[in-house]
């Protein structure tokens, strides 16, 4: 009934933002189909090389060359754009909310129980009206995406300013900065290796809820497990299955790697 | 010199409703009493004090006893609960959101016990901070930081990491990065607690040098008593949030307050607290050049002393002469010029006891006290730099 309401009352917006998502996502997708498959994975050997070293560049480079020989190409693409936008848009929402959060304890208070909310309530109990809302598709995936997680990004950016240390908050109030110089110049840059943990997590979060937001209609590795389900196809799911357990490694080392980046830098 | 800070009346109560117990603490009710009832804390009850321009004001007290909550009112860290903070005669407690940045920026200056060190900035980023907040260009900082990075001894650690660092370099970084800021006033709330004694005994000659070339207004804290006679000009004692007493050291050390105050002053090793100007005596017996040898035996005699100081007649120090020389002298018909002894011991008025002892030792007649003309202004008998009897 009442997403029935939320329906009929605020159709537009809810229009404006299923075709705005859906329009950067599909340039995402573009462009991600423009660049040739080499060089993706000649970007993610170097990345891997810088972050962790050779050998890890040359497993990650391999790993995802094993996926383009699956046939999975289009559909890794798919995915992977699905997931990049929905951690895009819960590390702009979720890092000021997490700010928020951390200097008002009584929003923490009240965001607490719906963060937890959030990341234990059955996932289809939010596809549902997600796809009353925006259709099926892409978009009600990416939505169902970021509410299942969102709530890492946020609860780490809150602990994270929170901890930096009260003596050095201080230290810059005694020589007169603004609020907004501490949290520019003291708070986020102490807290952004944490910061960067709740980015890895919200990234493996995403990339987990990827096969469930294919039920919705999202194209990509996800779907082709749904299919090999439904027909019963050991291999088929099996080798869509591995293409994203490969997926998720090399986010995870990378992610990982930028977080690690980012501590030693701080120290 | 002029008052640069006053402060009046200052109380801190930390807890939910500061003001309602306002009233239970000017009755004298304890704290201990007041946190039992009500759950709020006394920080600090009626604190009053000014301190001179360049002057070195240290508040010393045990934990608990008030002083950081009192020197973090004095640039607002702390909101005082009732009470006015003059500074150059302007009440901060009034300042808006505005005006305390500016006094933060440009007046006041802290130093913190645990260095407050930004972990992710190299030593020179967090000498130039207090300057970047200020909006001063990046080329015109880094000159000013570098400066004062060399001042505080710390010359070739510009681009090192504080994680790189010892704890007695990293306060250094703190005490160039208040310094950089060029404020009047320094608050320093116990710099030198964390570092081991060798480096703290070196801070403060370093703290003194640096003070002696910038004077500027020092607040300083510390539980050491030792330390806040040795830094300070005028120390206060704080217990249990009120102050006890003020005074320059010698003042407390002659004439404690209070029980407590004298209990803490027993541990003080006092020779390094007194100078030879505290205990001199007047050389009431003295013998002038031109006086001649008879009278200087039969001032000896009258004075019950074996030796005497021989001045000119500006008082200018001249020698020394003993009893025994003179008699000889006398029979020989040699004059009280040719026997003059130098071989004594003199000193600067502002030369600490402890540092006489070598001279003590050293010499078998009483030190001389003498101006930076050599007039003779008083004597230390060596009896009272040996034996700590003063």
């Amino acid at each position: 009934m009442f997403v029935k309401w939320l329906k009929e009352s605020f159709n537009a917006l809810f229009d404006s933002i299923s075709d705005g998502l859906l329009w950067s996502l599909l340039r995402l997708e573009d462009f991600l189909f423009w660049l040739p498959w080499w060089l993706i994975i000649a970007v993610v050997f170097i990345l891997g090389w810088r972050l962790r070293g050779a050998l890890s560049g040359l497993t990650f480079a391999f790993l995802l060359f094993l996926i383009g020989t699956f046939g999975y190409w289009d559909l890794f693409i798919f995915t992977i754009a699905i997931v990049l936008t929905s951690v895009i848009i819960s590390i702009v929402l979720g890092v000021p909310l997490g700010i928020l959060m951390a200097y008002s304890s009584r929003l923490e208070t009240v965001m607490k129980p719906i963060l937890d909310a959030m990341q234990t309530m059955p996932s289809f109990v939010y596809l549902i009206p997600a796809m009353m809302l925006f259709g099926m598709g892409k978009v009600p995936a990416v939505f169902a995406t970021i509410i299942y997680a969102i709530p890492p990004v946020i609860r780490l950016t809150n602990l994270a300013i929170r901890e930096v240390s009260r003596e050095m908050v201080e230290a810059a109030q005694s020589f007169g900065s603004s609020s907004w110089q501490i949290l520019r110049k003291i708070q986020l840059p102490q807290a952004l290796p944490t910061i960067m943990t709740g980015v890895n997590q919200t990234t493996m979060m995403a990339l987990a809820m990827v096969v469930i937001a294919s039920m919705v209609g999202a194209k990509g590795l996800g779907m082709e497990v749904l299919i090999a389900i439904n027909r019963i196809d050991i291999a088929q799911g099996f080798e869509a299955g591995i293409s994203i357990v490969f997926l998720a490694i090399i986010i995870d080392r990378l992610t990982q790697g930028i977080a690690d980046l980012s501590r030693t830098k701080k120290r | 010199m002029s008052t640069k800070v006053k402060v009046e009346h200052v109380t801190k109560i930390f807890g939910r409703h500061p003001r309602s117990v306002l009233d239970k603490v000017r009755e004298g009710v304890s704290k201990e009493e007041i946190l039992a009832e009500t759950g709020h804390t006394v920080g600090v009850y009626d604190a009053n004090f000014e301190v001179e321009e360049g002057e070195i004001f240290v508040i010393m007290g045990l934990s608990g006893s008030g002083k950081s909550t009192l020197i973090r009112c004095l640039n607002l860290l702390n909101r005082p609960t009732e009470g006015a903070i003059l500074i150059d005669g302007e009440n901060i407690v009034d300042y808006n959101k505005e005006q305390l940045r500016e006094l933060r920026q440009n007046k006041i200056a802290m130093v913190f016990q645990h260095f407050g060190i930004i972990t992710h900035r190299s030593v020179l980023g967090n000498v130039e901070y207090g300057l970047e907040i200020k909006g001063v260009p990046r080329e015109e900082r880094q000159e000013i930081a570098r400066k004062y990075i060399e001042t505080v001894g710390l010359a070739g650690y510009e681009d090192q990491m504080p994680d790189q660092l010892s704890g007695g370099m990293k306060q250094r970084v703190g005490l160039a990065r208040a310094l950089a800021n060029n404020p009047d006033i320094l608050l320093m709330d116990e710099p030198f607690s964390a570092l081991d004694p060798l480096i703290r005994r070196e801070m403060h000659t370093e703290l003194l040098e640096i003070q002696s070339q910038l004077k500027k207004t020092i607040i300083f804290i510390t539980h050491d008593i030792n330390e806040a006679f040795k830094i300070g000009d005028r120390v206060a004692v704080m217990k249990d949030g009120h102050i006890q007493q003020i005074g320059t050291p010698e003042e407390i050390l002659e004439s404690p307050a209070n029980d407590y105050i004298e209990e803490f002053i027993q541990d003080i090793d006092r020779s390094r607290v007194l100078q030879a100007k505290n205990v001199m005596i007047k050389p009431n017996i003295l013998v002038s050049l031109k006086d001649g040898l008879k009278l200087a035996v039969k001032e000896m005699e009258r004075g019950g002393i074996s030796s005497v100081f021989v001045v000119d007649q500006d008082r200018k120090l001249q020698g020394i002469v003993t009893i025994d020389d003179a008699i000889r002298a006398r029979q020989e018909n040699r004059t009280l010029r040719d026997i003059l002894r130098k071989d004594f011991e003199t000193t600067d008025p502002e030369t600490y006891l402890n540092d006489l002892i070598p001279k003590a030792t050293e010499s078998t007649f009483p030190i001389a006290v003498v101006n930076e003309n050599n007039k003779l202004i008083g004597i230390v008998k060596r009896v009272s730099v040996l034996s700590g009897l003063f």
